[in-house]
């Protein structure tokens, strides 16, 4: 099944145009890497596949899970199973952690007519998530990214990614600022994650991630375009000439 | 009456303001327009003694020679004092059951998630039989409708009634405590309720009696080109303790109406008041047609050592408030508390906070102060806290914050801090923080829309304030801010 496909996709930020023309398909149990500079349009794309406000696409179409977004809200865009990882969490004062895991949950639920989650059952389910992170019962009841180091951010953006369990996960550079431990962590828990039903669209600068994640299709972004695809062998490739050698091809 | 309850406070949460109904009941009024005459009617119909007429008159005539306050950062239209109605009640004599208040009425409160049925308590949450009681007094425009549960609070000696059954009964303790936190010429709204307030509750925990149930009153405004203007008077003497809650809203109009109401408080020695108020006064609609003017003084002493007030309220609705609810500490190692959430939207504009006054050794006192503006509104704190000489080693901590939802609201603040003691500690934080589209984003895209996204934000933003509310209210008050910001975001 196409969870993702992307048709000459012309966008453009504040009516700047970013991304010239990408093609993409993504299908169920597939992980692709988009990889590129800075600059490259990476950001932007996540941006515009989640239908965010001043993010508007010229030309080209995006369908998500076999249905074009065209007038989907962002949340209608995130309930049809679309999520995003963010490079940089933003933090949310005043509200726990917990708080906004069963928001988000019971925002999920409620939209395919399931009940609220059951407090007792998120509970259990969130801390065995937690546990598999290495992150402790106390980082649930702290509020949403406030004062969490770089690489509590990452991890808890791998939690909400477990808890929901999107059908399509894109994830914006969740290795940057990691330490090898931390990059683990987050490796681990996207390999739980991934599965034949869902698909997992990896956007990094460096290789380093694929060394704990097998991806199945590398694709490098240069300049809003994807200018070369391949497979896991692509990005070493990259590591070794760097995107100059590849870029202007 | 039972089968809406459980759900009536659901009802609050419509796309527009849910308790701007109209009650269709006959109602005897007196003409609008104010003078002695006026005055000396209200009286007669209340069948009150010579003193509180004589009372009312003095503070009338104070009133006349008092100037309209104009420091508030609020602006409004000039009032027309004399095209108000200062009484509005519904016809016949107070019932003496239950049984026998006119079932429209009943009907309302039962709309409004306020049972006055002793079996039940301010809807919204599901009931365990074990959960804490609430009395209610509800006051329909000028007068008292229905008291509930005074029977068992009799037997603990707790006289609960609206003022004027207190007046009746209890002309003792009204005529040695009325005034005597807010004296009558305190300020022009003050006044003008001392002369014209017709109904309220009145509240006197005996020593050492802890109130074994919450008390409430619910003040409903429904007439027409009428005022509301009651007075609440809560008298804690040694020992004792009682919780306090008022609620109110009033019909969507498209005129101003004017609620000037007065609270006064007084906790002798190791006594405790906790005055909690979630406001819901209608407040005008998206262009800034109509609502209530919320012009309150609220007051409260600790007159005895060890005695402590707390004020909790929850601000949401009116057009404008202007009110600053405050404590003076008399007593030695007395306490004040004021926690405070006002929210405002569209047109809303609010000017509240607080006022402490240290006179007594070792007194503390805490503000903190949640200001929440949105659309076009405008938000802002303003307090005092004052160290007289005597206040050996008082203390303060003020904490204001203030949230921004969209960029054509206003937040300010203005403390004051008078201090005429070296060995006093006054602290004072304030911050100013906006919802960012960055964080509304996030919540989006986990599935939450953006009117939950806001009302979680502002929840959080508020929960210091929040958890103070007895749990009734909390769950009342969170469900009112939710509605508040309705629009708030496009």
């Amino acid at each position: 099944m196409k969870l993702l496909e992307l048709r000459g996709l012309v966008a453009s930020v504040d009516e700047k145009q970013i991304l010239n023309g990408i093609d993409l398909t993504v299908n169920a149990g597939e992980v692709h890497a988009i990889m590129g500079p800075n600059g490259s349009g990476k950001s932007t794309l996540s941006n515009v596949l989640a239908g965010r406000d001043g993010y508007s696409v010229t030309q080209g179409e995006i369908e998500l899970m076999g249905a074009p977004v065209n007038g989907m809200s962002v949340e209608e865009r995130a309930l049809t199973g679309l999520f995003l990882g963010f490079q940089h969490p933003i933090e949310i004062p005043g509200v726990t952690n917990m708080e906004f895991l069963k928001v988000a949950i019971d925002s999920h639920r409620i939209s395919i007519g399931e009940e609220e989650m059951n407090t007792r059952d998120f509970m259990v389910q969130v801390r065995d998530i937690s546990k598999r992170l290495e992150l402790s019962t106390e980082f649930l009841k702290r509020f949403v990214n406030v004062g969490f180091s770089g690489g509590e951010k990452k991890r808890n953006e791998i939690l909400q990614l477990m808890l929901l369990r999107p059908r399509l996960a894109f994830l914006d550079e969740t290795d940057s600022g990691l330490d090898v431990d931390a990059l683990q962590v987050v490796a681990k828990g996207i390999n739980e994650f991934r599965s034949d039903d869902n698909g997992v669209v990896l956007v990094t600068h460096y290789q380093r991630l694929l060394n704990y994640v097998n991806v199945d299709f590398v694709h490098i972004m240069v300049n809003g375009a994807i200018v070369k695809s391949g497979d896991a062998q692509l990005a070493h490739e990259v590591e070794a000439q760097g995107y100059a050698g590849l870029g202007e091809a | 009456m039972s089968e809406q309850s459980p759900s009536a406070a659901h009802d609050f949460i419509g796309k527009e303001y849910a308790a701007g109904f109209v009650t269709d009941i006959e109602q005897e009024t007196i003409p609008p327009g104010l003078d002695e005459a006026v005055i000396t009617e209200i009286s007669k119909r209340k069948n009150e003694p010579a003193w509180l007429l004589d009372w009312r008159l003095q503070a009338y005539r104070r009133w006349l020679d008092m100037p309209e306050p104009t420091w508030a950062r609020v602006e409004y239209e000039p009032i027309d004092y004399q095209a108000i109605s200062y009484f509005a009640a519904p016809t016949g004599d107070k019932p003496k059951s239950l049984d026998e208040v006119d079932p429209e009425l009943l009907r309302t409160y039962e709309k409004l998630g306020i049972p006055l049925h002793e079996q039940e308590l301010l809807a919204g949450v599901e009931r365990d039989p074990d959960a804490p009681r609430v009395a209610v007094d509800a006051v329909f425009d000028s007068v008292s409708v229905a008291t509930t549960f005074q029977e068992e609070l009799r037997e603990h000696g707790v006289i609960f009634c609206s003022f004027s059954e207190a007046v009746e009964n209890h002309p003792d303790l009204v005529q040695m405590y009325l005034g005597s936190v807010v004296p009558q010429s305190d300020n022009f709204f003050a006044a003008l309720n001392s002369a014209v307030f017709s109904d309220g509750s009145f509240v006197y925990i005996p020593k050492g009696v802890r109130c074994p149930m919450e008390l409430s009153t619910y003040f409903r405004i429904n007439a027409q080109n009428t005022g509301q203007f009651e007075r609440t008077l809560i008298v804690a003497d040694e020992g004792s303790y009682v919780s306090y809650l008022e609620g109110c809203t009033a019909p969507m109009r498209d005129e101003n109406q004017l609620h000037a109401a007065v609270v006064e408080l007084v906790a002798l020695e190791d006594a405790s008041i906790k005055y909690s108020t979630v406001q819901n006064w209608y407040p005008g609609d998206e262009e800034g047609k109509g609502g209530i003017y919320n012009f309150v003084t609220k007051r409260g002493v600790c007159r005895g050592a060890r005695s402590h007030i707390s004020w909790t309220q929850v601000e949401t609705g009116s057009a404008i408030t202007w009110k600053y609810p405050s404590v003076i500490l008399r007593g030695d190692n007395s306490v004040g508390e004021f926690y405070s959430v006002a929210i405002t939207n569209n047109h809303q504009q609010a000017d509240t906070g607080s006022k402490m006054t240290h006179i007594g050794r070792n007194t503390s006192s805490t503000i903190i102060s949640k200001g929440i503006s949105a659309g076009g509104s405008s938000n802002a704190y303003r307090g005092r806290v004052r160290m007289n000489p005597g206040a050996k080693q008082a203390r303060n901590f003020t904490q204001c914050d203030s949230l921004l939802i969209g960029g054509k609201c206003a937040a300010h603040t203005f403390p004051t801090i008078e201090s005429q003691r070296s060995d006093a500690i006054v602290e004072h934080e304030a911050t100013t923080s906006k919802v960012s589209e960055d964080q509304l984003f996030l919540c989006r895209q986990r599935g939450i829309d953006a009117e939950k996204a806001v009302a979680m934000i502002v929840n959080g933003f508020c929960k210091e304030v929040l958890r103070e509310l007895p749990m009734e209210f909390a769950v009342e008050a969170s469900k009112l801010l939710e509605v508040s910001l309705e629009g708030a975001v496009g």
